[in-house]
C-alpha cells in the first residue's frame, strides 16, 4: 500500500512537470485553428487553404514571429479536415476550442459549415473567421464571427446587374444545390432581384437538385422548354462541371452565369472546353493581377505548382485579419480566455487591412465593405477580368 | 409539350439502365445467397476507377491508342478485373462466415462494412481529388424536332437492354444458369446432387460483379467524375429498384430499375424538383404496401 501511494506522488509529479512544460512552451506560440475541407466534397479548397496558410506561416516564422507589443511569438496553425459536412465541422470547432485551446479559427471555407461552427465560435467566445462564406447567417448577430468574402445579398445582385447588361437578358433560369446553404440563400436572392428588376415571372425556371445527384437531365430538360436567355448556376465547382456538359448534351446553346464557387482550380481539369466562354462572379481575378496580389500569386504558383483560386486568397487575407486583430490586442497574457477576448476586439476595431483582394473595413455585423469582380473564362481556360463591382 | 415528355422519358431511359444494371447485381446475389450484397454499389465504384485507370494508361503518349481502340480494351479489361474484386469479396469476407454457419444477419453487416472499407481505402490511397474522366469516344448530339440526345446515351440503353437478355439466357438455357435456380431452390439439397456450391458461388459473384463493371464505366463516360463515394446512393437506390421489382428475380431488377429512373424524372418534369425524392420514394412506397413481395417477386419460392 505504502509503495503504491510513493508511486501515485512519484507519478503525479512527472505528471505535472510534464504539462508545466508542454505549457511553458506553448507560452511563446500563437496558436490558431484551421477549420479547413481537405476531404468530401470540395477538397481541392482546403487544400489551397492549406497551402495558403503554410505560406503565410512559413513566412512569418522565418522573421522569428509575430510581433506583439514589442514581443516575438511563434506561431503555430493546426489544421483539422471537416470533411465538408456541416456535423463534421461543429466538432472540428469544438475540438479546437476545447482540446487544442487556439486562441481563433479560421474557417470553414462553405456556408454550408460555416453557419453552423459559426454558432459553436460564438457560444464558446472564441473568434472565428471564415474567408470564403458569403451566406449573411454565418456572421449575422454573432459578434465573435467575422469573414473575408463579400455577402450573398451583394452577390447576387453583382450577377443580375452583369446579365443584364452584356446577355441583355430578359428571362433567367436557376439550378441550385438544395442540402448546400449558399446555393440556396444565393438563388433566393438572385431570384428576387431578377424579378424586381425585369418583372415577376422573368426567372422562368427555378430548379434544385439534392446531395450527391449526379443525374440533372430532368430539371435541365425543363430548364431549357422555358427558353431562358442565360442559366444561373451557384453550385459548387464539381457539380458546374457535370450540369454544364449535361445541358450541352441537351441541346442548350446558351450563356451560363455562375457564382465564386466557380473560382476553382479544379473547374477546368473536370469541365474541359465545356466550361469556356462563361462568366462567373468572384472575389479576385488571378489573370492580369498587379502589386502584392501578383507577388502572392506567384509565390503560390512556385511553391505547390498550380496558380492558386480565390480561396487560397482569402484564407491568406483572413489570417493577416486575425494576425493584425492580435497586433491591436496588444500582448498575450497566456489566459486563452482573455486573449480571446482581446483578440476580438482587436479584429472588431480594425479600421482597414490592404487584402490580397481587396482593402477590407469591418462593420458591426463582422462584415467586409469590398468589391467584387465578375471573370470569363477564356479559350486557354484562364479566369480573366471582365467587370469590378464595388458596394 | 409533347417534346418534353419524350425527352424526359428518353432521360428516364438512360437514368434508370444505370439502376437497372447496378440492381441485376444485388438481384443475383441475393437469388442464390439471400444475401443483400451491400457493397454492390462500391463495386460499381471500383468499376468505374479501374475503367479510369485503364483508359488513362492505354491514351497515354507511350501506347497512345485511339479512344475507339481503348474503350475496346476498357470493356473486357474492366469486367474481368471488377469481376475478380467481387470475387475476393466473396472469399475474404463472406465465404468464412458461410462455412462457420453465420446468421444471414451478420453476413449483411459484414457486406455494408465491405463497402465502408472499399470507399474509405479508395479515399486514402487515391486521396480526395476527383478523377475527370476521358473522353473516349466522340460525342455526337442528335436532335430530332425539339428532342435532343447523344450517341452515348443511345449505347447506356441499348447496352443495359442487351445485358439482360444475355443475363436470361444464362440463367435459364444454361446448366450453371440451372445449377444457380437449383442453388436458390434448396441450398442444402444441391450439393448432394453433386454440384459444386462454391463454384456456382463464385460464378455468380463474377455474373454480378461484371455487371457492376460495366455499368461503372458506361457511368464515367456519361458522368465524367469519379469520386470515392459515387457509387453509395446510386448503389442504395438501385438496391430499392431491386426490392421494388422482387428481389431476387431479373427480370424485377430490369423492370424495377427503369421503373425508378422514370418515376425519378417523371416526377421533376411535373412537380418542384425540390420534392423529388419524397414524392419518388412515396410512390415506390405505396407500390411496396400494395404488393409487398415487389412487383415480380414471388413469396418463398424460386427466386432469380
Amino acid at each position: 500500500m505504502k509503495k503504491n501511494y510513493n508511486l501515485f506522488i512519484i507519478f503525479s509529479v512527472l505528471f505535472f512537470f510534464c504539462t508545466s512544460i508542454v505549457a511553458f512552451a506553448g507560452e511563446e506560440t500563437i496558436k490558431i485553428g484551421f477549420n479547413i475541407p481537405l476531404t468530401g466534397e470540395i477538397p481541392k479548397v482546403g487544400e489551397e487553404s492549406k497551402f495558403a496558410g503554410q505560406m503565410l506561416l512559413d513566412e512569418v516564422n522565418a522573421k522569428g514571429g509575430l510581433d506583439v507589443g514589442g514581443k516575438k511569438y511563434k506561431l503555430e496553425f493546426i489544421y483539422e479536415d471537416n470533411e465538408s459536412k456541416a456535423e463534421s465541422a461543429v466538432a472540428v470547432a469544438l475540438k479546437l476550442i476545447e482540446r487544442d485551446q487556439v486562441l481563433a479559427m479560421v474557417g470553414p471555407n462553405s456556408s454550408k459549415q460555416a453557419v453552423p461552427a459559426g454558432q459553436v465560435a460564438n457560444d464558446n467566445r472564441t473568434p472565428m473567421i471564415s474567408p470564403w462564406s458569403t451566406n449573411p447567417d454565418t456572421t449575422k448577430d454573432r459578434p465573435w464571427v467575422f469573414r473575408a468574402a463579400f455577402l450573398d445579398p451583394f452577390q447576387g445582385p453583382v450577377a443580375v446587374d452583369f446579365a443584364l447588361k452584356t446577355f441583355k437578358a430578359e428571362k433567367a433560369a436557376v439550378l441550385y444545390a438544395l442540402a448546400n446553404d449558399y446555393s440556396k440563400n444565393l438563388a433566393e436572392i438572385f431570384q428576387a432581384d431578377f424579378n424586381k428588376k425585369k418583372g415577376a415571372g422573368a426567372v422562368v425556371a427555378f430548379e434544385s437538385y439534392g446531395d450527391k445527384d449526379q443525374d440533372f437531365s430532368a430539371q435541365l430538360t425543363k430548364i431549357i422548354a422555358a427558353k431562358p436567355d442565360f442559366i444561373f448556376l451557384p453550385n459548387n465547382y464539381n457539380e458546374v462541371a457535370l450540369i454544364v456538359k449535361q445541358a450541352h448534351d441537351l441541346g442548350w446553346k446558351g450563356h451560363f452565369m455562375g457564382a465564386d464557387a466557380w473560382g476553382n482550380s479544379e473547374l477546368m481539369t473536370l469541365c474541359g472546353d465545356d466550361c469556356k466562354g462563361h462568366y462567373f462572379s468572384t472575389h479576385y481575378a488571378a489573370a492580369g493581377a498587379k502589386g502584392a496580389t501578383k507577388e502572392f500569386i506567384d509565390k503560390y504558383n512556385k511553391l505547390y505548382g498550380y496558380q492558386p483560386a480565390d480561396v487560397a486568397a482569402l484564407t491568406w487575407d483572413a489570417i493577416n485579419v486575425v494576425l493584425a486583430g492580435i497586433q491591436n490586442a496588444g500582448k498575450i497574457t497566456g489566459n486563452v480566455r482573455k486573449d480571446r477576448e482581446a483578440i476580438r476586439e482587436g479584429i472588431a476595431s480594425i479600421t482597414e487591412v490592404k487584402g490580397i483582394t481587396g482593402n477590407m473595413k469591418f462593420d458591426e455585423q463582422g462584415d467586409p465593405i469590398k468589391c467584387a469582380v465578375v471573370v470569363k473564362i477564356n479559350d486557354a481556360g484562364e479566369f480573366e477580368f471582365a467587370e469590378s463591382v464595388c458596394p | 409539350m409533347l417534346d418534353s415528355i419524350i425527352q424526359n422519358l428518353f432521360n428516364a431511359l438512360q437514368w434508370g439502365s444505370f439502376y437497372s444494371l447496378i440492381a441485376l447485381g444485388y438481384t443475383l446475389v441475393y437469388g442464390v445467397l439471400r444475401l443483400i450484397n451491400f457493397a454492390h454499389g462500391d463495386i460499381f465504384m471500383v468499376g468505374a476507377y479501374i475503367a479510369y485507370f485503364i483508359a488513362i494508361f492505354f491514351l497515354k503518349d507511350s501506347m497512345g491508342l485511339s479512344g475507339g481502340t481503348t474503350l475496346a480494351l476498357v470493356i473486357p479489361l474492366t469486367m474481368i478485373l471488377t469481376a475478380m474484386c467481387g470475387v475476393a469479396l466473396e472469399r475474404i469476407a463472406y465465404r468464412p462466415l458461410r462455412r462457420k454457419g453465420a446468421n444471414r444477419l451478420y453476413v449483411v453487416i459484414t457486406a455494408l462494412m465491405c463497402g465502408l472499407i472499399l470507399e474509405n481505402g479508395n479515399l486514402a490511397f487515391l486521396g480526395a481529388s476527383r478523377k475527370s474522366f476521358p473522353e473516349l469516344i466522340d460525342k455526337v448530339v442528335y436532335n430530332v424536332g425539339m428532342i435532343s440526345m447523344t450517341n452515348l446515351k443511345i449505347w447506356v440503353i441499348l447496352s443495359s437492354i442487351l445485358v439482360y437478355f444475355a443475363l436470361n439466357a444464362i440463367i435459364s438455357k444454361t446448366k450453371i444458369g440451372m445449377a444457380m435456380r437449383g442453388i436458390s431452390y434448396d441450398k442444402f439439397a444441391i450439393p448432394l446432387m453433386g454440384i459444386p456450391i462454391d463454384t456456382i458461388i463464385m460464378f455468380t459473384f463474377i455474373l454480378g460483379s461484371s455487371l457492376a463493371g460495366l455499368a461503372g464505366i458506361l457511368f464515367a463516360m456519361s458522368y465524367p467524375i469519379l469520386d470515392p463515394f459515387m457509387g453509395a446512393i446510386i448503389g442504395w437506390k438501385a438496391f430499392i429498384a431491386a426490392v421494388v421489382g422482387g428481389i431476387g428475380d431479373i427480370k424485377g431488377a430490369f423492370v424495377g430499375g427503369f421503373l425508378l429512373g422514370i418515376v425519378e424524372i417523371l416526377v421533376v418534369a411535373v412537380f418542384p424538383s425540390t420534392f423529388r425524392d419524397l414524392i419518388a420514394f412515396s410512390i415506390l412506397l405505396l407500390i411496396l404496401v400494395i404488393k409487398p413481395t415487389g412487383l415480380f417477386g414471388v413469396a418463398k419460392s424460386t427466386k432469380i
